[in-house]
């Protein structure tokens, strides 16, 4: 057994120690001060405005899906913004620190990173932006729009829905706060085997990556089947399935993939975890332990994790291209035959990421042929955007422009990762920048169909646009860096330079080198501006207010909700008629029709019980990371304990009266998401009610 | 094309007194949901146990065939299908609104499963007091995994059925008392399928 890890360790705090605190380090200086200052700033802003029962009562403990659909985006944008600080520090790291002769400071040797700290810059960058920025964010857009789009009021299990947002947010508490007690990762996102394992890593390090990981999926998990319930049962009368919008469709098919490919994630770290804590020999270099083993498990979950991620921004664009275009989508049903053909491919693509180990040609051929499959369906897509714009009557708002510069990205990607998808070209730029620029380019239109997607559906959720001109200079900015960092990433792949490199040894790099940081600064300009746009939008707000389809050429059924959106979504469920409901109501002059009469409408009631269990579970992770066992069992205690609590909870949700509807439908801003609402528990009805 | 109709006086707009979807069959196809995911949780570990299933990863410690006792496991398979037949003649009391009945069938299904589990643990722990436990070799980590992780759901299930013995007297058949019921006999009929592969796949083919 290896409960006890090296180092010291006591009862009461496990490994954990004062020095484990790099407090020495200028960079998490600064870094501490920076959080320290937000925080206390958010904090103050909370309590000056006396907000802090609002957010309680509005906010963490909603059970509303668009509120924790915001809540994941806010989360999903603040570890944006850190993966992007630890690519920054990637960046200036490699450029500074080029060839033999290259100046270093703050006690590294070349550069300002010494090995230590470098490596888990990388591993951080590549597991947040994976887990903690895209996958919230996306989350995020599906919580939002889904039940919306299917004319639904709320998901099927709103209270699991909230538990989901708790757990993802307490697991990026847990890499945030990596960073000022103990470390982070140093063996890549991928948790290079047998470098995560305890004689090789033997630091609080890989504890994190792993319980953090372990958690975030957990939510993703329970999102996933959230997600499936209400596509399943919950569309309005007329929805049959083909009238379904196609970013419901993609939400159904993503979440397939993840329902059936994190348990396996789940299984990879749960048994690397037995290896760090129980001495067993699954992935151990002796003892009768199998290195690929971890490196299929968790690719098996990796490739379908990236399908996980990029079919929703399929779906984003299949929403903004055609409400843009003012025409229906192109080729409605080989989109979703599409969709469901790269869903069904995900899982048989897997072992392209190692054709180096050496499977031989008859399985790396096997796994070469079903890469380039994918290319077929998503091909598909590709022409039916591009036939949705054909004699459309385009307009280039910035959802627009994000949706165009996404489509480039992902042919670049696309086109390279075809040639990636080749065993002999592979092995030549197996683990060079080459494939680094490749998988950006797609993760990075993933990016772009997430800005899409924020300026496209902010203005439903808020009743105010995003700033037009800023919008665009933000875009104009990101896009000419990102395209400035991969060029140069791609030919400095062709000059072999390999991946996670802390020093890069060969001067004839430092041009390209010099232009990745060009492009960097662009980046870092690009934030700027993304700030302006969001400080001039709120600042303007009140300057034009929005009715309920402010583009005017929305073609789904969340435009025919009225803006802001009360928090009951449609005061009568919508009868739909065909499939893009509000472009035919439109044409037919009915989009402004309402309904006769108002009805009663029961809705679920708020629970502080989730954000409790999202505080347990980070407690429990933080424990075992440090090995202090009687907190984690009080974790575990608490998690048990609050589970079975709720099932004795027979509070099952209030009913609105109808004339409360009608005052909201008639003054929206008493209804709106944002507003506080009183308290209606005296409307409470038991479960045995009904 | 077809969706293009233009409305008639007959085309409805809103549906009024629309009831929306039943808790029941959310709570199903959730369940079954789960179910699936949890079927790829097993299918990873079993693919785990077939690839680390070698004399190499023995590591010179025992093989399949040295530990696994197929008699033993017949009887602990006995009391994983009686516990489970106890659990179904639990919810046709359900049916017929007997309480007392439904608690019977859930007690006497607690028992077997913990024969079950007493039987699983005890192999385990002399095992490893022998000297191979789970630290031993690849092989057996692989083994005391999967074992552990299924007794692991059972224990949850067991939970889950204290919890009903106190839920029922309580409140009744009511819908969130049914729903539960239904879906630990889904759970309970799943983990018992887990265990008839691993008798088949472990202790069958291996010895």
């Amino acid at each position: 057994m290896q409960l006890q890890a090296p180092g010291p360790w006591s009862l009461l705090f496990g490994r954990l120690t004062l020095d484990q605190i790099p407090y020495t380090n200028p960079i998490l200086q600064v870094t501490f001060a920076v959080a320290a200052l937000i925080g206390l700033a958010v904090i103050g802003v909370v309590l000056y405005y006396k907000k802090v029962g609002y957010l309680w009562r509005e906010w963490l403990t909603t059970v509303d899906h668009k509120k924790i659909g915001v809540m994941y985006i806010i989360v999903g944008l603040v570890m944006l913004f850190r993966g992007f600080a630890d690519g920054l520090l990637i960046r200036t790291q490699q450029v500074l620190a080029n060839g033999p002769h290259a100046a270093g400071f703050l006690g590294a040797q070349h550069g300002f990173l010494p090995p230590f700290h470098f490596d888990q810059v990388y591993s951080a960058h590549g597991t947040i932006m994976i887990l903690f920025a895209a996958t919230p964010i996306l989350t995020g857009f599906q919580n939002i729009v889904v039940p919306l789009q299917i004319g639904a009021r709320d998901m099927a299990f709103p209270y699991m829905n909230a538990v989901s947002l708790w757990l993802t947010t307490a697991a990026a508490a847990l890499v945030m706060i990596s960073l000022f007690v103990g470390d982070f990762s140093q063996a890549g996102w991928v948790g290079l085997i047998p470098l995560t394992e305890l004689p090789f890593s033997p630091g609080t390090g890989v504890d994190y990556w792993m319980w953090a990981i372990q958690i975030s999926s957990v939510g993703t998990t329970l999102n996933a089947i959230n997600m499936i319930v209400t596509i399943v049962d919950m569309r309005a009368p007329g929805m049959t399935w083909f009238r379904m919008p196609v970013f419901s469709w993609t939400t159904l098919s993503t979440n397939i993939i993840g329902l059936t490919a994190f348990p396996v994630l789940g299984v990879a770290l749960a048994l690397l975890g037995a290896d760090r804590y129980l001495g067993t020999h699954f992935f151990t270099a002796g003892m009768g332990g199998n290195l690929m083993l971890y490196t299929n498990l968790f690719w098996i979950w990796g490739h379908p994790e990236v399908y996980f991620l990029i079919l929703p921004t399929f779906g984003v664009l299949s929403e903004v291209i055609p409400t843009f275009s003012e025409k229906p989508i192109f080729g409605y049903v080989t989109m979703v035959a599409a969709t469901f053909a790269i869903a069904g491919i995900s899982w048989l693509v897997w072992l392209h990421h190692f054709f180096t180990m050496g499977s031989g040609p008859d399985i790396n051929g096997f796994f070469s042929v079903a890469t380039m499959l994918v290319g077929i369906p998503t091909g598909v897509k590709v022409f039916n955007w591009m036939f949705t714009l054909y004699r459309g009557r385009i307009t280039y708002t910035v959802p627009m422009l994000w949706a165009m510069f996404g489509l480039f990205l992902l042919l670049i990607g696309g086109l390279t990762g075809m040639m990636l998808a080749l065993p002999a070209i592979n092995y030549t730029v197996h683990d060079s920048v080459f494939v680094i620029a490749h998988f950006h380019c797609m993760v990075l239109m993933v990016v772009c169909a997430g800005f899409a997607g924020v300026t496209y559906w902010f203005p439903k959720l808020f009743g105010f646009k995003l700033d037009e001109s800023w919008g665009k200079a933000f875009f104009w900015t990101f896009a000419i860096g990102t395209i400035t960092v991969f060029t140069a990433m791609f030919a400095l792949g062709f000059e072999g330079e390999t991946r996670r490199l802390e020093w890069t040894f060969n001067t004839a790099w430092k041009p390209m080198l010099v232009i990745e940081e060009v492009g960097m600064v662009l980046y870092v300009i690009s934030l700027a501006l993304f700030a302006m746009m969001l400080v001039v939008s709120i600042k303007n707000r009140n300057r034009e207010r929005l009715g309920a389809d402010p583009w005017g050429t929305s073609r789904t059924l969340e435009w025919l909700t009225p803006t802001p959106i009360p928090f009951y979504n449609f005061a009568v469920t919508p009868q739909v008629n065909t499939r893009d409901e509000l472009a035919w109501r439109r044409k037919h002059e009915l989009a402004n029709a309402k309904p006769d009469a108002y009805e009663e409408i029961h809705m679920p009631s708020n629970s502080g019980l989730p954000v409790i269990l999202g505080a347990c579970a980070g407690i429990f992770g933080f424990a075992m990371i440090w090995r202090i066992w009687w907190l984690a069992a009080l974790g575990l205690l608490g998690i048990v304990a609050i589970v079975i609590f709720r099932s004795f909870d027979k509070n099952a949700g209030y009913h609105l009266q109808p004339n409360e509807v009608e005052a909201m439908e008639r003054n929206l801003a008493i209804g709106s998401i944002t507003s506080e609402q009183p308290d209606r528990s005296h409307h409470s009805i038991h479960a045995e009610a009904h | 094309m077809a969706h293009e109709a233009a409305p008639t006086a007959n085309t409805r707009l809103f549906r009024p007194g629309y009831a929306g979807h039943n808790q029941i069959s959310a709570r199903t196809l959730g369940f079954w949901l789960y179910m699936l995911s949890d079927a790829l949780l097993f299918t990873a570990l079993f693919a785990s146990y077939a690839v680390l299933d070698t004399p190499m990863n023995a590591a010179g410690g025992p093989i399949a065939s040295q530990i696994v006792n197929p008699i033993e496991g017949f009887w602990q398979t006995i009391a994983i299908l009686g516990s489970v037949t106890a659990y179904s003649l639990s919810t046709v009391s359900m049916k017929n609104g007997k309480r007392g009945g439904t608690a019977l069938g859930i007690i006497a299904s607690i028992v077997l499963a913990v024969v079950f589990l007493a039987f699983g643990i005890h192999d385990l722990t002399a095992l490893a007091a022998q000297g191979d436990g789970m630290d031993r070799s690849g092989y057996l980590s692989a083994y005391f995994v999967l074992i552990l992780t299924h007794a692991i759901h059972m224990g949850i299930g067991i939970l889950w059925m204290l919890v009903m013995l106190v839920q029922i007297p309580r409140y009744g058949f009511n819908e969130m008392v049914v729903a539960r019921m239904l879906n630990l006999r889904m759970f309970w009929q799943f983990q018992a399928t887990v265990w008839v592969c691993v008798y088949v796949y472990v202790y069958m083919i291996g010895a």
